[in-house]
C-alpha cells in the first residue's frame, strides 16, 4: 500500500509550479535542430565580427597605402590588402555593418508593412480586396527602375536632411522594405482568414472582445511562426539586394565598403587577386545561408503541432 | 616535300594571294562584325549629345567634308581636294572657304547629297532655339552660301586663319535637309525617328536602334566606294562596363572591337597575353581631370537657378582653395596606379598635339602638401577639431562626382586622401556611366548639369586645331536651363580676358602666333585653376586579331575607316 500511495501521479509541487515560459519550448525544440544550432553560431559570430570585431581590429577601413598594394594574408594585414593598399579585413568588418544593418533594419521595416497590411487584409473583409490589389501591383514593380527613380527624386533632399551616408542608408532600406513586404503579407492574410474562423477567436468575440484586442491577444501570436520564417528569409533578401545595387554602382557612395561593393571593386581582379572577391563573397553567403537556416528551425520550433515530434 | 615544291607553292602562293584576296573582298564579303561599347549609344544624332559615344557610333552613318587621319593630317571626305589658299579654295582675304562635293554622291535612301544638305547642317546646328552640342564648330560664321548644286561656301565674320572647323571632323557632320527640314530648333530632340535612324553618306545604315542598348547596321547599298563596306552587317552592342568589354574580346571572342577599356594596366595586360586580341592604343588630345564647378550646385536653389551662374560657388570661387585642391594631388601616383603606360600626368588643358602643349606649368607634377595647406590659411579656412578646415561655420565640405569605373573610383579614394590631408572633407558619389554622360536633360546626374562641387571625367576634341575646344570655356558657353543644358563649359567658366585673348586666336593666321595664343590661353585658364588636369590618356581600344584594317585614330571618330575593316580568314 505504502508503494502505491508513494506512486501516486499527484505532486503538489509540480501541480503548482510556476507557469514555464513558452519560449523556453521553443529554445528546446529549436536545440535539436542541428542546422539551425549552426547558423545561429555563425550568425552570431558574424555579428559580433562586425560590431566588436573593428574594436580590436582598429585599422580605419580607408587608410591608403600604396606602397603596400594587392598583398597576399600576413601578420599586418591578415586578409590581405586592395589596389589601393587598404586592409581588407578592416574592410570587411566596417562593410559588413552597412550590409548587415540594412538587412536587418529593412527586413524589419518590411515584416512591420506586410504584417499590418496582412492583418488587415484577412481580418477585415472590407480592405480584403484593396489592399490585396495593391500587394499584386506592389509584386509586379521591378525593383532596380524603381530604385532608379526614388534615387534620382529622393537621394539630394535625404542626404541633405540626414547626411550623405544616413540619407542613403534610409533611402536604400526604404526601396528594399517597399518591395519586399508582400509576401508576408499574402501569407499572414491566409493565415489569418483561416484563424478568424477559429472557435477561440469566435468565443473572444463573443464575449465583445475589441477587434484590435482579439488582433494583438490571438490572431497574432498564432501567425508568428510565417511571419519569423519570412522575418529570415527577408534578412538575406535585403543583403543580397544592397549587395546588387552597390554592385551596380546606385548604392552607397564608393568611399563607403560594404560586402556588395567589396564585391563588385574585387571584380576585376579576380583572375590575379581571388581573394579579393572569394571574402566577401564568403561573408554575404555564410550570413544569408546561416538566416536561412535559423528561420528554418524557428518555424519549426515555434509551430506548437509539430513542437516535440 | 623537297625544297623545291616548297619554293613553287611558295611562289603560287605569292602570286595567288593578293588575287583571292582582291577577289574575296568585296561589299559584304566579312560577314558579321561585333562592336561593343559598354556605355550604350543615346542618340544617333551627335549634334544632340556631346558624347564621344555618339560621336564615334554616328560617324560610320553621317560623315562631314574632311576629316583627320591617323598622323592628324587633314584628308578630303565627300569632297575631291581639301580647299587651300594655293588652289583657291580658300580666299586671299581668309574670310571665306569654298568646298566642292564629289560628284554622284547618294544619300542612302538614293537621293543625291547637294549643297543644300550641307548650308541646312549648318542652319540645323546653329538655330537659336536649339541645344546644338557642336555649336562651337559653327562659331563666327556669317553665312553658308550654296554656290552651285556641288559647291558650298562658308563665309566668316570675320579673318579666319583656320577654315577647317565647320563640316572637318567628325562632331560637325552633313544631314540630310529632306529628313530634318521639321527638327529645326527646340523641336530637334522631338524628331525620334530621324534621331534613332539619320539618312547618311556613310558605309552603314541604321536598320535597328534601340536607344541605350543596341544598334544594328547595314551596309549601305549607295556607298560610293561599291566594293565597300567589306562588313555586310554590323551589331554595335552598348551597356554592360569596360571589364566585360574587354573579357568579351580578349577572352570569349565574341566581340570583335570595344571600344574605350579604361582598365587597370595590370589588367590589361594580363588579358592581352591570351593572344585573341590585342590593344590599340594612341595618344591624343584625351585627357582626365577635375571639373571644380563655379556655380552653386546646392539643392535649395530653385531649379532654374541651380548650378546657374547667377549664384557663385560659396567656396570654390576663391582661387586659392582651387590652388590648394590642385597642390595636393599626387598626380604621378594617379597616372601610375590608373593608367601605366597608358597614360602621362599633365597639368595642362591642351595637351596635344605636342607643339600645342605648354611647357610652363610642371610644377603641379609634384604634390605640394605645405603650399596647400598655407593657401589654405591665407585664404582664411581654419581646422576644426575634426581636422577639417572650417570658415564662417561653413566646413570646407566637397561633393566629389564621377561615373563608375574602377581606375575612377580607385582616383576618387586617392585624391579623397589627398584632400583630407589639407584639411578638405570630400563626399564622393559614382553614377553609372550611361545616366552621367547621357544627355538627358530631365536627370540630374548628368556631367553636363554638374549637381556638385568637384567632378572628374575625360574630355578631348577632335582636329587638331583646339581652337573650337578652347572656345568652349567661353562666358555664355555654358550649359544652362535656356540651351536644355547643353554646353561644354562645364565649370561655368567666365573671364573676360579670355574670352578677349580666344577672339584674337580665332583672328590669328599665322602659324607660329596661333601656338603661342594657343599656350597663352591654355596657361590663363590653367593658372586660374579654372579646372585641375591629372592626367593625359591615351584612347584605348581592343580589336580581336581576326579584324583587319583597323586605323586606330585620336584625331577623328575611331570608325573613321570603319568601310575598310575586313575579317582576316584563316
Amino acid at each position: 500500500m505504502t508503494e502505491t500511495a508513494k506512486a501516486a501521479p499527484f505532486s503538489p509541487d509540480e501541480a503548482f509550479r510556476p507557469p514555464r515560459n513558452q519560449w523556453w519550448d521553443v529554445w528546446d525544440q529549436f536545440k535539436y535542430h542541428r542546422g539551425a544550432l549552426a547558423g545561429l553560431a555563425v550568425f552570431v559570430a558574424i555579428i559580433v565580427f562586425v560590431t566588436i570585431g573593428p574594436l580590436i581590429w582598429q585599422v580605419d577601413p580607408g587608410a591608403i597605402n600604396i606602397r603596400s598594394r594587392n598583398q597576399g594574408m600576413s601578420m599586418t594585414y591578415p586578409l590581405g590588402t586592395d589596389q589601393l593598399g587598404r586592409d581588407m579585413l578592416a574592410r570587411l568588418m566596417y562593410g559588413g555593418r552597412i550590409s548587415v544593418a540594412v538587412g536587418l533594419v529593412a527586413m524589419f521595416l518590411g515584416l512591420v508593412i506586410g504584417t499590418l497590411i496582412g492583418v488587415v487584409a484577412g481580418y477585415f473583409k472590407v480592405f480584403d480586396s484593396p489592399l490585396m490589389r495593391l500587394t499584386d501591383l506592389f509584386l509586379a514593380l521591378p525593383l532596380l527602375p524603381l530604385l532608379l527613380i526614388l534615387v534620382a527624386l529622393f537621394r539630394d533632399p535625404l542626404e541633405t536632411m540626414f547626411g550623405q551616408a544616413m540619407g542613403v542608408f534610409s533611402l536604400i532600406v526604404f526601396a528594399i522594405a517597399i518591395t519586399s513586404w508582400m509576401q508576408t503579407a499574402r501569407i499572414v492574410r491566409g493565415d489569418v482568414l483561416a484563424l478568424k474562423e477559429r472557435e477561440f477567436v469566435l468565443a473572444a468575440r463573443s464575449i465583445g472582445t475589441p477587434s484590435l484586442r482579439i488582433n494583438t491577444r490571438h490572431v497574432l501570436p498564432n501567425v508568428l511562426s510565417p511571419i519569423m520564417v519570412s522575418a529570415t528569409l527577408g534578412i538575406a533578401t535585403a543583403i543580397i539586394t544592397e549587395s546588387a545595387l552597390s554592385f551596380l554602382g546606385l548604392g552607397f557612395p564608393p568611399d563607403f565598403p560594404t560586402w556588395g561593393r567589396i564585391l563588385y571593386d574585387g571584380r576585376d581582379w579576380i583572375e590575379q587577386y581571388p581573394s579579393r572577391v572569394v571574402w566577401p563573397g564568403v561573408l554575404i553567403s555564410l550570413t544569408v545561408l546561416s538566416v536561412n537556416y535559423i528561420g528554418d528551425g524557428l518555424r519549426d520550433a515555434l509551430d506548437p503541432r509539430i513542437r516535440g515530434r | 616535300m623537297t625544297t623545291r615544291t616548297v619554293l613553287l607553292g611558295t611562289a603560287a602562293a605569292l602570286v595567288l594571294a593578293p588575287a583571292s584576296a582582291m577577289a574575296e573582298r568585296e561589299r559584304g564579303s566579312s560577314g558579321h562584325l561585333n562592336i561593343i561599347y559598354w556605355q550604350a549609344v543615346s542618340t544617333m544624332n551627335p549634334y544632340l549629345s556631346g558624347g564621344t559615344k555618339e560621336m564615334n557610333a554616328a560617324s560610320v552613318v553621317l560623315e562631314p567634308l574632311a576629316r583627320f587621319d591617323n598622323l592628324g593630317e587633314l584628308t578630303p571626305w565627300l569632297v575631291d581636294e581639301i580647299p587651300t589658299l594655293e588652289n583657291g579654295g580658300v580666299a586671299e582675304d581668309l574670310k571665306s572657304i569654298t568646298w566642292k562635293l564629289t560628284e554622284g554622291l547618294l544619300w542612302s535612301d538614293g537621293t543625291p547629297v547637294t549643297s543644300a544638305d550641307v548650308v541646312f547642317s549648318y542652319e540645323y546646328c546653329t538655330h537659336p532655339e536649339g541645344g546644338c552640342s557642336y555649336r562651337d564648330r559653327y562659331a563666327g560664321i556669317e553665312q553658308v552660301e550654296a554656290v552651285d548644286d556641288l559647291t558650298v561656301t562658308v563665309h566668316f565674320e570675320d579673318v579666319t586663319p583656320n577654315p577647317y572647323l565647320p563640316f572637318v571632323g567628325a562632331g560637325s557632320v552633313i544631314i540630310q535637309r529632306a529628313q530634318f527640314q521639321d527638327c529645326l530648333g527646340a523641336r530637334a530632340p522631338e524628331c525620334t525617328d530621324a534621331n534613332f535612324a539619320p539618312i547618311g553618306t556613310g558605309p552603314y545604315v541604321v536598320s535597328n536602334f534601340r536607344p541605350n542598348d543596341v544598334i544594328e547596321f547595314v551596309a549601305n547599298e549607295n556607298y560610293r566606294v561599291p566594293t565597300q563596306p567589306y562588313f555586310e552587317t554590323v551589331t554595335w552592342a552598348g551597356g554592360g562596363d569596360a571589364m566585360g568589354a574587354a573579357r568579351a574580346v580578349f577572352q570569349t571572342g565574341e566581340m570583335d572591337y570595344a571600344w574605350n577599356l579604361q582598365l587597370a594596366p595590370e589588367v590589361i595586360e594580363q588579358m592581352e597575353a591570351g593572344g585573341r586580341g590585342e590593344l590599340l592604343v594612341d595618344f591624343g588630345p584625351l585627357m582626365e581631370r577635375i571639373e571644380l564647378n563655379f556655380t552653386d550646385p546646392s539643392p535649395d536653389l530653385p531649379d532654374g537657378e541651380r548650378g546657374t551662374r547667377e549664384h557663385p560657388h560659396p567656396i570654390l570661387s576663391d582661387i586659392r582653395v582651387r590652388e590648394a585642391l590642385s597642390r595636393a594631388i599626387d598626380r604621378e601616383l594617379l597616372t601610375e596606379i590608373g593608367f601605366g603606360p597608358m597614360g602621362m600626368a599633365t597639368c595642362n588643358f591642351i595637351v596635344a598635339p605636342p607643339a600645342m602643349a605648354s611647357p610652363n606649368n610642371d610644377n603641379c607634377l609634384v604634390q605640394d602638401i605645405d603650399r596647400a595647406n598655407e593657401l589654405l590659411d591665407e585664404a582664411g579656412w581654419e581646422r576644426g577639431a575634426d581636422g577639417i578646415r572650417v570658415k564662417d561655420g561653413q566646413r570646407l565640405e566637397l561633393l566629389f562626382q564621377t561615373s563608375t569605373n574602377a581606375v575612377r573610383q580607385d582616383f576618387q579614394a586617392l585624391i579623397q586622401a589627398d584632400w583630407r590631408e589639407i584639411g578638405v572633407d570630400t563626399r564622393l558619389r559614382n553614377i553609372d556611366a550611361g545616366v552621367f554622360f547621357g544627355s538627358d536633360p530631365g536627370s540630374n546626374d548628368t556631367y553636363l548639369k554638374f549637381f556638385a562641387d568637384a567632378q572628374m571625367y575625360a574630355s578631348l576634341f577632335e582636329g587638331t586645331d583646339p581652337t573650337p575646344h578652347l572656345e568652349q570655356r567661353r562666358c555664355g558657353r555654358e550649359p544652362q536651363p535656356s540651351t536644355q543644358w547643353q554646353g561644354q563649359n562645364i565649370n561655368r567658366y567666365c573671364n573676360p580676358e579670355y574670352d578677349e585673348l580666344w577672339a584674337e586666336l580665332n583672328r590669328e593666321a599665322d602659324p607660329d602666333r596661333r601656338q603661342e595664343l594657343v599656350i597663352a590661353l591654355n596657361d590663363m585658364f590653367v593658372q586660374d585653376y579654372a579646372h585641375l588636369p591629372l592626367v593625359a590618356r591615351g584612347r584605348v581600344s581592343a580589336a580581336s586579331t581576326t579584324v583587319g584594317g583597323i586605323v586606330m585614330n585620336v584625331w577623328d571618330s575611331e570608325h573613321w575607316n570603319q568601310a575598310e575593316w575586313y575579317r582576316i580568314e584563316e
